[in-house]
């Protein structure tokens, strides 16, 4: 494959910074112990997803992944770093074409209770957007409507309701209705299926993956959920503390993970499988993302950790064709 | 064989709304033995929640228990007064909740906290009740219990907040522990942290719990038992290996298959057809019949829970019991 992949981020950062207020840059003057506080939500991160693929995004709380996907959506513009889309610099276009660009990749969120309005009916959620980026007539709007709805698996006999008529399940399909509806070719997926229930989690993952075939969709899906992503993904990428820590195809990542963090992961995860058993432990928590460790962000939790991960950060490089890891173990 | 710790009989909780009467609880019977993890399993809105509530005397107006018996150590809970049941809250049974927020007083140090349980069911002085703190926090794993006793619960990062809420609920070595999604909020490598916890706490105090949870992996390592609960009723209960292995009940057939890690990959999941009903306006007969792959004209007559297996019950009249169609 020689085509451009259709994403590609170097050197992705994304820094959050409280300024101080004026008590304390005058507290700060009067020498107390008081300082910016700068998050490092995402710390040089590089991903490729190429078309057709769906890329699992996996980490805890607070590793980045929601703010990275959110920067590969355009509604967060990143600190450093660049995105290409199709091998262009996304900062490079402008007017009508940086618009064009951005309506090919759109977000479906968590909860479906918050990302709707709740004062707007089902038709006008779905079809706005079309309308407003002049997809359609004024004449096809009916029609059009009708058929993103039928096609997220809503009635369109539903379509002059509002958000708080459907139940939870409902409502993530007319979030993904609406993501649709501008005939994207990438979607970012941030913990779509975490608020549903299991049995509506698989009805909604059974949809996402019938529409990946039907639209020829590539998929950036981020969770927390392991075995949803093992499901679906073609490729897994964990994060943790802002870093990408490993990189792999699913099979290489849940057989033989590298990295000591994907090992405890998969370790902790319950399994349906695992009856009576002791659960293994990660020892310690996860850091405060404002004060991280130095070196490796996860060598107070490691047990395999040696010196040289309290002071060196490891770096991201190929262990074996098509999987990469952050770890110096790998370099003994 | 001994009594069991706890005996759910025919539990009927009731809500009195405008809208009619919600039976959020119709009919439930289980028990939990001494030293056993009871799994109660179930979607939004299949009283899982308010069965744990009725237990713990939780349910406020216009909900109230119309019926059944809870039997804790021989004593009737659904019988008791209000004052005596405050003796037995906190004290003999303790309930986890899922948000710890919701135990801990934001504005209070958690030693003060603490120290005021203690106090409440024990004549003791401060400082005893301090040491009692202090071993408790300790004992769920908390680094450092001395100087953690001076923070406040916000200063306690969500899996730390949940440990100390934890050892609130075991301060006075309660016989029983209603615990409600007390690690859905939590990350998975804490979540391991706090059922490797849960499990050892179990296994040497003889404490019995009943973990309410929607997640099958997580009882699947961690119950004895299982109770698996749709539309106010439980459908199917059995020990955790056998319902996980061979369900009974096609509701906890298709549970199971659709969880993903069940299925192979990039294939579509086992899914279960439609949703939920609403508790005001259930079917008539099978609660699940609407979206049962098996039902027939039959499903019409509700199905009473019945002894399938031996030690196996389930509420179907079509169950699933060929071994080839196991999940």
């Amino acid at each position: 494959m020689n085509a451009a992949p259709m994403l590609e981020l170097r050197d992705i950062t994304r820094r959050f910074e409280k300024k101080l207020d004026f008590a304390g840059r005058i507290a700060q003057r009067l020498g107390a112990p008081v300082r910016e506080e700068i998050v490092h939500a995402v710390d040089r991160v590089n991903l490729t997803v190429r078309k057709g693929e769906v890329v699992g995004l996996v980490g805890e709380s607070g590793c980045g992944k929601s703010t990275l996907g959110r920067m590969v959506a355009g509604i967060l513009p990143p600190t450093e770093g660049t995105i290409l889309r199709d091998g262009t610099d996304i900062k490079a276009l402008t007017g009508a074409e940086a618009r064009q660009m951005k309506l090919r990749t759109q977000m479906i969120f968590q909860d479906p209770y918050a990302s709707l309005n709740p004062r707007m009916r089902v038709q006008d959620i779905v079809g706005e957007a079309p309308r407003v980026h002049g997809l359609l007539e004024g004449a096809a709007f009916d029609d059009y409507v009708d058929e993103q709805m039928r096609r997220a698996g809503l009635d369109p006999g539903f379509k002059r309701r509002y958000p708080h008529q459907f139940s939870g399940g409902q409502r993530q399909r007319i979030g993904i209705a609406r993501a649709l509806a501008v005939r994207p070719d990438f979607i970012v997926c941030d913990e779509a299926v975490a608020a549903l229930d299991v049995s509506i989690q698989a009805q909604i993952l059974n949809l996402f993956m019938r529409l990946r075939k039907e639209l020829d969709l590539t998929y950036l899906f981020i969770s927390h959920d392991l075995g949803v992503v093992e499901h679906l993904s073609d490729r897994v990428v964990i994060m943790y503390l802002g870093r990408v820590v490993e990189e792999a195809d699913t099979e290489t990542v849940f057989r033989r993970p590298n990295h000591p963090y994907t090992r405890s992961l998969l370790d902790s995860v319950p399994r349906i499988e695992n009856r009576k058993r002791a659960f293994s432990v990660v020892k310690g928590e996860i850091p405060s993302p404002l004060n991280p460790p130095a070196g490796c962000h996860f060598h107070p939790r490691c047990p395999l950790a040696m010196e040289r991960c309290r002071v060196e950060v490891p770096k991201l490089r190929e262990i074996a064709p098509g999987q990469r890891s952050a770890c110096h173990l790998n370099d003994q | 064989m001994t009594a069991p710790t706890l005996e759910v009989r025919n539990l009927q909780t009731y809500f009195f709304t405008r809208a009619g009467v919600v039976k959020a609880v119709d009919g439930v019977s289980f028990s939990v033995g001494r030293g056993k993890v009871m799994g109660l399993v179930g979607e939004s809105g299949s009283g899982k929640t308010v069965t744990g509530f009725s237990i713990i005397g939780l349910v406020d107006p216009p909900g109230r228990i119309a019926g059944g018996s809870i039997l804790f150590q021989g004593r009737d809970l659904a019988k008791l007064s209000e004052e005596e049941m405050r003796d037995l809250r906190g004290n003999r049974i303790a309930m986890i909740f899922q948000d710890p927020m919701m135990t801990l007083n934001p504005v209070l140090r958690i030693d003060t906290q603490m120290i005021e349980t203690v106090k409440a069911h024990k004549k003791v002085s401060t400082e005893e009740a301090r040491q009692r703190a202090r071993d408790t926090l300790g004992m769920v794993g908390i680094p450092s219990p001395d100087e953690r006793l001076k923070a406040y619960p916000h200063q306690f990062s969500g899996g730390m907040r949940q440990r100390v809420a934890i050892a609130i609920a075991l301060l006075h070595e309660p016989q029983l522990i209603v615990a409600d999604e007390p690690t859905t909020a939590l990350d998975v490598t804490i979540q391991g942290q706090i059922l490797a916890e849960v499990q050892k706490l179990c296994a040497t105090t003889g404490t019995s719990m009943i973990w309410i949870t929607h997640d099958l992996s997580v009882v699947a390592g961690l119950a004895d038992d299982i109770a698996v609960m749709y539309a106010g009723r439980i459908v199917e209960k059995g020990a955790v290996s056998e319902v996980l292995d061979k369900p009974l009940h096609p509701y906890t057939h298709g549970l199971i298959g659709s969880v993903p890690s069940r299925n192979k990959r990039g294939e579509a999941l086992r899914q279960i057809p439609g949703m939920t009903p609403s508790l005001l306006n259930l079917p008539l007969g099978c609660a699940f019949r609407a979206r049962c792959p098996r039902a027939s004209e039959a499903c019409i007559a509700e199905p009473i829970m019945a002894e399938i297996l031996p030690g196996r019950e389930a509420r179907c009249i079509h169950p699933h019991l060929d071994a080839s169609e196991a999940a």
